[in-house]
């Protein structure tokens, strides 16, 4: 395998994924996502020079909004969800030192 | 002998556009609404939304670009700036890194020692975040999405200045052409134009950089000369006594007057940017960058020397007045409705500035209309009513926007321009007076304006103080 | 007639003739579902008393003559990454256990609009990750037409439920062949239109540039009817496509003469079970006997699909699921210390394993350091391949393979090994990467008594001369053996 994943990294994962992996999980992450590493190297096998990267594949583009309000009050219904609210707001773990 | 260092700033200026709706979603951009009231699927990151740009958020952006001198992009692209926050519903904000809307601008400021430029790096289009609030009862945050996705465009500066002094001028500059533009109206302390500093020491001399930091929460030009002056101290200490200064960001607290590091070990500062899938790329042609500029409106610059051949106006006054796009909007049409350009420049620098200043008002926050300040300069003219009552009325006329015809008419406040009825009050009060006027004629000139003084009391001040005068001389 | 073994079409048909009443048609569905859920499990939710008033509601309306369309009063299934308002919506996954959408997406509208009754939502892979169905955070699906088997995924519920007429048809999305690929294990035909033909409005993200939104149902014509409906442009989603060719039964001609079809000798390699390989190119010869020019090609940079496919939607996927954070809706942690012990209890919980493995991997690939090497290079490659599609498509109208390699493998048999797994989207990926329509129509049962697909490719929006091709297919091959039981 030519990818090895450190406990660092997969740490630093973590962190950006705000995902918190058990010692066994982070076992099982390190190999998988060398073995995936490992596939996804074969594109290193392609000639890419001055090949534009492609993020649409067919040339969509200017699509736009009339600057009109179209949306009302519907506070209720965009709280309906929430695990926790209180004063027409979404209740948060304390974010302020 | 002490080293000589100079601080080397660039700024990160976020402006909130002046868009009725958001930059993604048709939610209102009013401020202050009740908490999530202007909230929807899309701003609030409910699975299964998409983002679609409103147009006006673009051209506000381009303006603002050619107005700085900026290239405009004419393939540009939204990416994905991903962090969690509570504030940013979907833990991404839409925001430019690639292909940013402008690229390389200019703009000109005035320093002590002459014209200077301020380069800008570039200028993006993104989405703001939401608010907010500590409940301190219940030990925990709330957040109101009303403000996520409001349109701001982030204006990104070359670290060109040297001192706060310029710091200031270059957002003087700024506000002044954004709000010309009509693109915002630049309020520091409402938040709709906000200043990150980046700041950096060297020795005088040296070429390289030092290592910067990033200052945040700064509300008022004073609170950013202020963090200025404090992270420069900062800096030079740590040099000073062998530190190193850490690239970081730091919070202004303007009140205890030093800033603090926000720093987490969960805050990872890697923002994994990729281009925004759920939105397709901008192509501008020329046409389109023609008729954004040919709808540029009159500059600042531009209207100083216009208004110094057109109007016969103090170059101060010029100065006062157009450095409000608001106050040279309300200044030209009094004068298109055919008021004299040097009374109205008198009714804003005077009254106006006067009443902004006792009410802590920007220019920006004026309501009267040019109607009603031309319709009270017409009625002092025809000397309907004296000047004083016409202050009176102005100063509800600042207030509520009324109508000063209706007003003095439906309060009785025109001047008794009836010879007759003013003789008979007259009479009375010589009558009543007789020791005043002995020392009239004992030559105390001041003797009649206590006369004149009674006689506008008497009138309710509706006379005209000439014709009182005139008719006092001649009845003594 | 059995209402059950009727196609959408026909029961809209006999609906509109008063043979059969939109009530009679839930009712029997229901009973189906009732007695069939037990053992297949393809619904997550479903929702008796709103399929039961929308039927009396949507009579109401056909008897007025307000609803007059094919479809008008048939009972669909809708997979449950779409959101439905009022109407539970999971993803399969506990992060949206008890989510309740307050809106719903753009193609339920239109089936609504249509006259559709909405029966419920049906499982799949947890957030559209994986081929079988079974990471499912509410259990596995099984295979109607042998329950030892999977029934493919992701949307192998919409599959199941339609072989095992636990629907007349169901919406199900395509992401790197989560439509074509169920439908060929189940035995059900199922496109996965041109990306932009259907609104991805509503549907909840996995891999934003290459979702797309399509029909699982029980032959062509249901297939392009269903099209007709669901198709439209969208201002709500700034990829859809105005497109002003979407009469898709139109091409519901029985006729290839001259019709160019080319069939990837990349796509007959290494992996292919042999019965499969048999059965697709017997279907070739079908066509070729209707009249239609069938020869090989090399397609080329068939192998690099994958790697391209896992970087892109990984990385896309760890942007979308960011906002499951157990603040907004769906699961938060009962216990935790301070925000970000918040975040990532919620998360770690939430997820499964399957969903965490994309996520962290996407995360990665995105990550300082590595986008230039991984993400843009996976965005060149997946040009590459795209160019090599334009390529093919000057020659031919239609490109023609298996679906997958295999017949559907045993519950249980896929998930220990990711790369094996990922393999087995060898033929539809890149169908999604470049964008194109692919078609997924049974062509055969091997020797376990498992359905085999038949894959149809087209250039971007084409999908006319898929359903032409399908068609033509179908009325030579005649009726596919409904179910092992009957």
């Amino acid at each position: 395998m030519a990818n090895i994943i450190s406990d660092e990294t997969i740490e630093y994962v973590g962190i950006l994924a705000k995902l918190e992996l058990s010692d066994e999980e982070k076992e099982q992450a390190k190999k998988d996502m060398g073995s995936m590493l490992d596939y996804i190297d074969k594109l290193s096998e392609l000639d890419t020079e001055g090949v534009e990267p492609m993020s649409h594949v067919f040339p969509v583009k200017n699509v736009f909004r009339e600057d009109v309000v179209t949306n009302g009050d519907t506070r209720e219904q965009i709280l309906k969800n929430a695990p926790g609210q209180k004063d027409g707001m979404f209740v948060v773990p304390r974010t302020f030192e | 002998m002490a080293k000589q260092y100079e601080t080397v700033i660039g700024l990160e200026v976020h402006v909130e556009l002046a868009t009725k709706t958001k930059i993604f979603c048709g939610c209102s951009t009013e401020f202050g609404g009740e908490p999530n009231t202007h909230t929807c699927p899309v701003c609030t990151g409910m699975p299964g939304s998409l983002p679609v740009l409103n147009k006006q958020v673009l051209e506000y952006a381009v303006a603002v670009g050619l107005a700085t001198n900026c290239t405009i992009t004419q393939y540009c692209k939204f990416d994905r700036k991903n962090y969690f926050y509570p504030d940013n519903p979907q833990n991404y904000q839409i925001s430019q890194l690639y292909l940013p809307i402008c690229r390389d601008g200019k703009v000109e400021i005035e320093t002590e020692n002459g014209k200077k430029f301020v380069g800008i790096h570039e200028i993006h289009m993104e989405e703001d975040a939401g608010k907010l609030i500590h409940d301190e009862w219940e030990d925990c945050s709330l957040v109101d999405y009303n403000r996520s996705g409001v349109p701001l465009i982030e204006i990104v500066s070359e670290p060109d200045m040297r001192s706060a002094e310029e710091v200031i001028a270059y957002l003087e500059k700024l506000r002044m052409t954004i709000q010309y533009l009509g693109a915002s109206d630049c309020k520091l302390q409402e938040g709709s134009m906000r200043a990150d500093v980046n700041l950096s020491i060297r020795e005088v001399g040296t070429k390289e950089f030092g290592t910067r930091t990033e200052m945040k929460n700064l509300n008022s030009f004073k609170a950013i000369a202020r963090a200025i002056e404090g992270e420069t101290e900062r800096q030079i200490d740590l040099l000073e006594s062998g530190q190193k200064v850490v690239q970081e960001t730091r919070r202004w607290d303007d009140n205890k007057g030093e800033s603090y590091a926000m720093r987490s070990k969960e805050d990872a500062q890697d923002y994994r940017y990729f281009p925004d899938p759920d939105l397709v790329p901008i192509v501008l042609d020329d046409t389109f960058l023609e008729e954004i500029r040919k709808r540029q409106p009159e500059f600042r610059e531009e209207k100083m020397l216009r208004y110094k051949e057109e109007f016969d106006i103090p170059e101060y006054d010029i100065e006062i007045i157009t450095g409000s796009k608001h106050m040279a909007d309300i200044f030209e049409a009094t004068v298109a409705l055919g008021s004299q350009p040097k009374k109205v420049s008198n009714w804003l620098m005077v009254e106006t500035l006067r009443l902004l200043k006792e009410n802590n008002m920007d220019p920006e926050d004026i309501r009267f209309s040019p109607e009603n300040l031309a319709k009270l300069i017409a009625l002092t003219d025809g000397k309907a009513i004296n000047s004083s009552v016409a202050k009176e009325v102005f100063e509800v006329m600042f207030e509520q926007d009324i109508d000063p015809e209706k007003y003095v008419e439906e309060k009785g406040l025109k001047t008794v321009n009836d010879e007759g009825a003013l003789r008979k009050t007259i009479e009375e009060i010589v009558a009543a007076n007789p020791q005043s006027v002995e020392d009239y004629h004992n030559g105390k000139e001041r003797a009649i304006g206590f006369l004149v003084g009674q006689t506008m009391k008497a009138m309710k001040g509706k006379a005209d103080p000439g014709l009182v005068n005139q008719i006092l001389k001649e009845l003594l | 007639m059995n209402i059950l073994d009727m196609t959408a079409v026909s029961l809209g048909a006999a609906i509109k003739n008063k043979e059969v009443t939109v009530l009679e048609a839930t009712e029997a569905v229901l009973a189906q579902i009732e007695a069939k859920e037990s053992e297949y499990h393809c619904y997550v939710t479903v929702d008796r008393e709103g399929a039961l008033a929308a039927a009396e509601r949507i009579q109401k309306k056909i008897d007025a003559g307000e609803l007059t369309g094919p479809l008008a009063g048939v009972p669909v299934a809708i997979k449950d990454n779409m959101c439905t308002e009022g109407m539970l919506t999971t993803c399969s996954s506990k992060i949206l256990g008890n989510f309740v959408p307050t809106f719903s997406s753009e193609a339920v509208l239109n089936l609504q609009k249509a006259g559709a009754v909405i029966l419920g939502k049906t499982n799949m892979d947890e957030f559209a990750m994986g081929s079988t169905t079974e990471t499912s955070a509410f259990g596995v699906t099984k295979n109607p037409r042998n329950p030892e088997h999977v029934p493919g995924g992701s949307s192998g519920g919409s599959a199941a439920a339609v072989a095992a007429q636990e629907c007349f048809y169901a919406l199900g999305s395509d992401t790197g062949g989560s439509i074509r690929q169920p439908a060929s294990y189940c035995g059900v035909v199922g496109l996965k239109p041109t990306y932009g033909t259907v609104s991805r409005y509503g549907l909840i993200a996995y891999g934003s540039s290459l979702d797309q939104i399509g029909p699982l149902c029980k032959d062509v014509t249901d297939c392009a009817t269903i099209m007709e409906i669901i198709a439209t442009h969208d201002p709500k989603d700034s990829t859809s496509v105005q497109r002003d060719d979407t009469d898709f039964t139109g091409a519901l001609v029985d006729d290839v003469k001259g019709m160019k079809i080319g069939i990837p000798r990349d796509y007959f390699g290494e992996g292919l079970d042999p019965e499969v390989k048999e059965a697709v190119l017997a279907a070739a010869k079908v066509l070729e006997a209707k009249g239609a020019i069938v020869e090989e090609f090399d397609l080329s940079l068939v192998e690099y699909a994958i790697p391209t496919y896992y970087t892109i939607a990984a990385a896309e996927a760890s942007s979308n699921l960011e906002r499951f954070d157990g603040i907004k809706y769906g699961y938060r942690t009962e216990e935790y210390e301070g925000l970000h012990n918040m975040y990532k209890k919620s998360r770690s919980e939430g997820f499964g394993p399957e969903v965490k493995r994309r996520i962290m991997l996407g995360s990665f690939v995105l990550s300082s350091g590595y986008y230039d090497a991984y993400y843009l290079k996976a965005l060149r490659v997946k040009a590459l391949i795209k160019k090599a599609f334009d390529e093919a498509f000057a020659k031919y109208d239609v490109i023609l393979g298996p679906v997958a390699p295999t017949t559907a493998p045993k519950l249980g048999a896929s998930l220990s090994d990711p790369i094996k797994m990922y393999l087995s989207d060898i033929y539809t990926i890149s169908v999604n990467l470049a964008g194109l329509p692919g078609l997924s129509i049974p062509c055969g049962m091997d020797s376990k008594g498992l359905p085999i697909g038949l894959q149809m490719i087209g250039d971007c929006f084409n999908e006319k001369k898929l359903i032409r091709a399908a068609f033509a297919y179908e009325q030579a091959r005649g009726a596919f053996g409904k179910k092992e039981d009957e």
